[in-house]
């Protein structure tokens, strides 16, 4: 059956995940998965007005009700020595004040889980409501300057310039909030081992970032926290912080002295743990007629809360993607009684960016020329923000290879020009990008009597496959076959790793990874070569080869690393190294890239879209481990179809409360969305940013994707749909 | 709770609401009078409250879960899926919302494919009840096990438990003869990761493959 083929050889043939028979055998345990003698069951109770205070709660029924050991509340919390005045967020169960619709205000630790959901019905909570605000068109007026000095007005050359430009356009655009919904519903199991010890079992992306924060929340030393995240179902962002509900779940199991499981539902998934904030921008484009930019201006407003400030890089990519003598950017947040957003994939870039590139798409058209070349015309080959170099960009190649895998030029550039069976066909591109980066690490490396190499650092893996990659950068750097190789994290006791966002994480721990075992190598040459009777006794470092667990000098004169330990009789040797970049990294820019090309069918009568095929590039520099980096592109796109076309979380402004918090009504893409996606890597190694010189690819794989979908929907129907996500009504009801 | 062993008693004791409710009534009653704070007279009555409270709302429940005969005391309010996770320790079949929306927690009952969520464990009074931990044999990967690693058709590795069993299923229905057909009979399963176009291919593979009923 030839559609049943299978077409993706790159993945087939590529290394497997090191953790995935644990993965497909139900073997891998995630935070709630760790049973412990004599846990308890905790389920919060959630505010049901959006702004107020708490009146009174009574949950004597509660107490009362079979196998109940405690219901925790304001009225009734432990202290937390860490909530003085420099505490930022929501403090739990801290005074009657109520912030935001959903917020938690009890919880209730009983020895089952049946047992804790019924009794945490019977906690009876009322308030004094007072009016909330949850929308932010309503509110564009109180728009303000955010406190965070990074996020002031940016201007290069003249501000506006693009309204004096021979050709122009201003325009307005709209991401939508969006929910990071990973698969795991976010859960900690909290053990309290002493007055002023805990162990938790927790979803994070961040390990020692958890232990810093529990530690200084309970103001406990920082090595009394052990932060256990061996499995993440998936993060998104959402898991890069502590969150109040991991504090109640430390508090119930202080009150009861008992390890308390808590795990929240998918509605509470909505409003306790983070979101993309909706975001209303203007984009205003210049260019001469012969299509050179003259001015770029990228204006955006977005929702924060009122208890704490955040913000993203939303208007950045405007700064530096093309080349442009003129551009400025402002920023401006609106609270509302909403809990706080948080980075979600792509953060800032994957909001900004839908704008700049449908603006891009439009003024092409403006000026007659193929959005791609348009793109091309005004290509930056040094950042014009800085005018710094950049560590390494190949943009240019990977819009070839993307406009030749989808048949780019074979299409008619005309809107609403094409069809094939029944149905509007449209051609999009875009272009993302993302900062590259390299923070510091630290890794450990022990090579073992029989052979075998073990790599450990306290991070965790919320699905890129950082074990996977970990392994092959060790077994490349170390000279030894991937089987022989194994890596550890997912224990704050390892040696500090970096927190798992910001596509960052190759770029760190690889480096630690890669540093640490050249500093093993050196130590076993060092020991061969003080041996009178090695063959390799007082050769020099850089005249040797470690290949295969041996040292070679050449290939008589060899020793295995095996019969090295053994001579010297011991049973490992290891070297812990913390690994961060240099000075010369500030003399370039450094960002990866991705350039998007969908191809959609759009119904002529109901509107509806499909994506039908995808070709998207990454330009990340080298490329560690293939298989899973076409994982990550193709999650990417994933997330973006679901941008596109159907996620938005919907507030009912008058109760200030989510209406579609379930994945019933909150519609991420499903098998039936998504089409099958080629996956291109430029795979050209950056030679600046670190030893491997490999850049991120988890945020570009989403970034800019949206507006390659909302640009094909304009090709396929004249419409231009500037608002997300693009839903049939949206379709119908534009004017061409 | 653990698992007890009940085969000795007879199925199904029919509890009276009534018995229940004057139960609380009587002990509430008590604690009223004795004026102390509720915390405090728990404390006193608890073990006793709680072991005649627990039985009382215990069935007893004789169901095969991969292979193995359970003989247990289970509340009827308890979903197939938290049976299988907090009470027999599979914590392979995976919650994601508990409403069905998902498809994370997907199990067979009797060879078919059901949202363990959905239903509850006292419905499966007799049934057989295979999760992924059920579905290799022994060290053997199941094919389809296999050709998810193969593909990878995962990342993070939570919804995969439910997209395998799903996938098994699906190919077992009769619903895997194109890539459009799996798409479409595997919409049931969300991966938010994104890895829906390897799942696909695995899932083609072993079809190819000839995989068996």
């Amino acid at each position: 059956m030839k559609d049943l083929s299978s077409n993706n050889k790159s993945i087939v043939d590529g290394p497997s995940r090191v953790d995935g028979k644990h993965k497909v055998t139900g073997k891998a345990r995630y935070a709630a998965e760790h049973p412990i003698d004599g846990m308890l069951y905790g389920v919060l109770v959630d505010s049901t007005i959006a702004k107020g205070t708490i009146a009174s709660i009574d949950s004597k029924a509660a107490e009362w009700a079979p196998g109940v050991k405690a219901v925790i509340s304001h009225l009734n919390s432990p202290k937390i020595p860490g909530y003085d005045d420099k505490f930022y967020g929501l403090k739990v169960f801290f005074n009657n004040k109520v912030l935001f619709y959903g917020q938690p205000v009890a919880l209730v630790v009983a020895d089952s889980f049946e047992r804790a959901l019924h009794a945490a019905t019977l906690v009876k909570v009322t308030y004094n409501k007072d009016k909330s605000e949850t929308s932010v068109d309503k509110n564009l007026a109180n728009a303000k300057l955010p406190g965070n000095p990074r996020m002031k007005d940016y201007v290069r050359g003249e501000a506006d310039a693009y309204k004096k430009a021979e050709v122009s356009l201003e325009e307005e655009y709209l991401m939508p909030l969006e929910v990071h919904n990973p698969m795991e519903l976010h859960a900690i199991i909290a053990h309290w081992l002493a007055d002023d010890k805990v162990k938790v079992y927790d979803k994070t992306q961040g390990i020692k970032d958890t232990q810093e924060s529990i530690s200084k929340t309970f103001k406990l030393p920082q090595e009394n926290v052990q932060v256990i995240a061996e499995y993440v179902g998936g993060g998104f962002g959402s898991a890069l912080r502590t969150w109040p509900h991991e504090i109640a779940a430390l508090l119930g199991a202080k009150k009861t002295g008992r390890p308390v499981k808590l795990v929240l539902n998918r509605m509470q998934m909505f409003t306790m743990v983070g979101y993309r904030p909706y975001t209303r921008m203007k984009m205003g484009l210049g260019a001469t007629k012969d299509g050179k930019l003259t001015g770029i201006t990228h204006e955006a407003t977005a929702q924060t809360s009122r208890y704490e400030e955040f913000t993203e890089a939303t208007v950045n990519m405007s700064k530096f993607m093309y080349k442009c003598a003129n551009a400025n950017t402002r920023y401006r947040l609106v609270q509302m009684d909403v809990s706080v957003p948080t980075w979600m994939r792509g953060p800032g870039e994957a909001t900004g960016s839908f704008a700049l590139e449908c603006a891009m798409d439009e003024l092409a058209y403006k000026l007659d020329l193929d959005p791609l070349e348009f793109r091309m015309k005004n290509y930056a080959e040094v950042d014009p923000e800085n005018g710094k170099p950049f560590s390494s960009k190949h943009l240019d190649e990977a819009y070839k290879l993307g406009a030749e895998k989808i048949g780019w030029y074979d299409r008619n550039r005309k809107p609403a020009s094409m069809k094939e069976d029944g149905m509007l066909v449209g051609y999009g591109m875009s272009s993302g990008t993302f900062g590259a980066f390299r923070w510091e690490a630290t890794a450990s490396a022990r090579i073992n009597a029989d052979g075998t190499l073990v790599v450990q650092s306290a991070v965790s893996d919320c699905g890129p496959g950082t074990a996977t990659s970990m392994v092959q950068i060790a077994s490349e750097s170390f000279g030894i076959d991937a089987s022989k190789t194994s890596f550890i994290l997912g224990d704050s006791a390892l040696p500090p790793g970096p927190t798992q966002g910001g596509s960052g994480t190759t770029s760190a721990l690889g480096s630690a990874v890669f540093d640490t075992c050249l500093a093993l190598k050196k130590q076993l040459h060092e020991i061969a070569a003080a041996e009178q009777d090695s063959p390799l006794y007082q050769s020099k470092f850089e005249d040797v080869k470690f290949e295969d667990g041996d040292i070679l000098l050449s290939r008589s004169k060899k020793v295995a690393i095996t019969d090295l330990l053994k001579k010297k009789n011991v049973p490992s040797i290891a070297v812990t190294l913390e690994s961060k970049g240099n000075e010369e990294l500030q003399k370039y820019s450094m960002y990866s890239f991705s350039v998007h090309f969908a191809k959609v069918h759009v119904h002529p009568l109901t509107g509806v879209v499909r994506v039908v095929q995808v070709a998207t590039v990454a330009d990340s520099g080298k490329i560690i481990s293939e298989k899973t980096a076409a994982g990550q592109m193709i999650g990417g796109v994933t997330g973006g179809i679901g941008m596109a076309l159907t996620e938005e979380g919907v507030f009912d402004d008058r109760f200030g409360k989510f209406i579609n918090n379930n994945l019933a009504d909150y519609h991420v893409p499903v098998h039936a969305d998504v089409p099958h996606i080629d996956t291109i890597f430029i795979n050209k190694p950056d030679p600046i940013i670190n030893p491997m010189g490999a850049k991120g690819m988890g945020e570009i794989a989403l970034i800019g994707f949206a507006a390659a979908i909302a640009n094909a929907v304009y090709h396929a129907t004249g419409k231009r749909i500037r608002e997300l996500p693009i839903t049939p009504d949206k379709v119908m009801g534009a004017e061409v | 709770m653990k698992p007890e062993d009940t085969s000795n008693e007879k199925p199904h004791r029919h509890i009276k609401h009534t018995e229940r409710r004057d139960f609380l009534k009587k002990s509430s009653l008590l604690t009223a009078i004795s004026l102390a704070p509720g915390s405090l007279i728990k404390a006193a009555e608890a073990e006793l409250d709680e072991k005649f409270a627990s039985a009382l709302e215990q069935l007893p429940l004789s169901i095969e879960v991969n292979g193995k005969m359970q003989q247990v005391n289970v509340e009827p309010r308890v979903t197939l899926l938290d049976f299988l996770r907090e009470q027999l320790q599979l914590t392979g079949t995976k919650k994601g919302c508990d409403h069905g929306q998902c498809g994370a927690c997907t199990v067979h009952v009797d060879g078919k494919r059901v949202n363990s969520c959905l239903s509850l464990a006292v419905m499966h009074q007799g049934k057989k009840i295979t999760t992924i931990e059920g579905l290799a044999n022994g060290d053997e990967l199941h094919p389809m096990q296999e050709a998810f690693i193969k593909h990878d058709g995962f990342q993070c590795g939570y919804c995969t438990p439910g997209q395998i069993m799903s996938a098994v299923a699906c190919i077992n229905e009769g619903h895997a003869n194109s890539k459009d057909e799996i798409r479409e009979f595997m919409s049931g399963n969300i991966c938010r990761c994104g890895a829906y176009p390897n799942i696909v291919d695995a899932i083609a593979d072993v079809k190819n493959g000839g995989q068996k009923a």
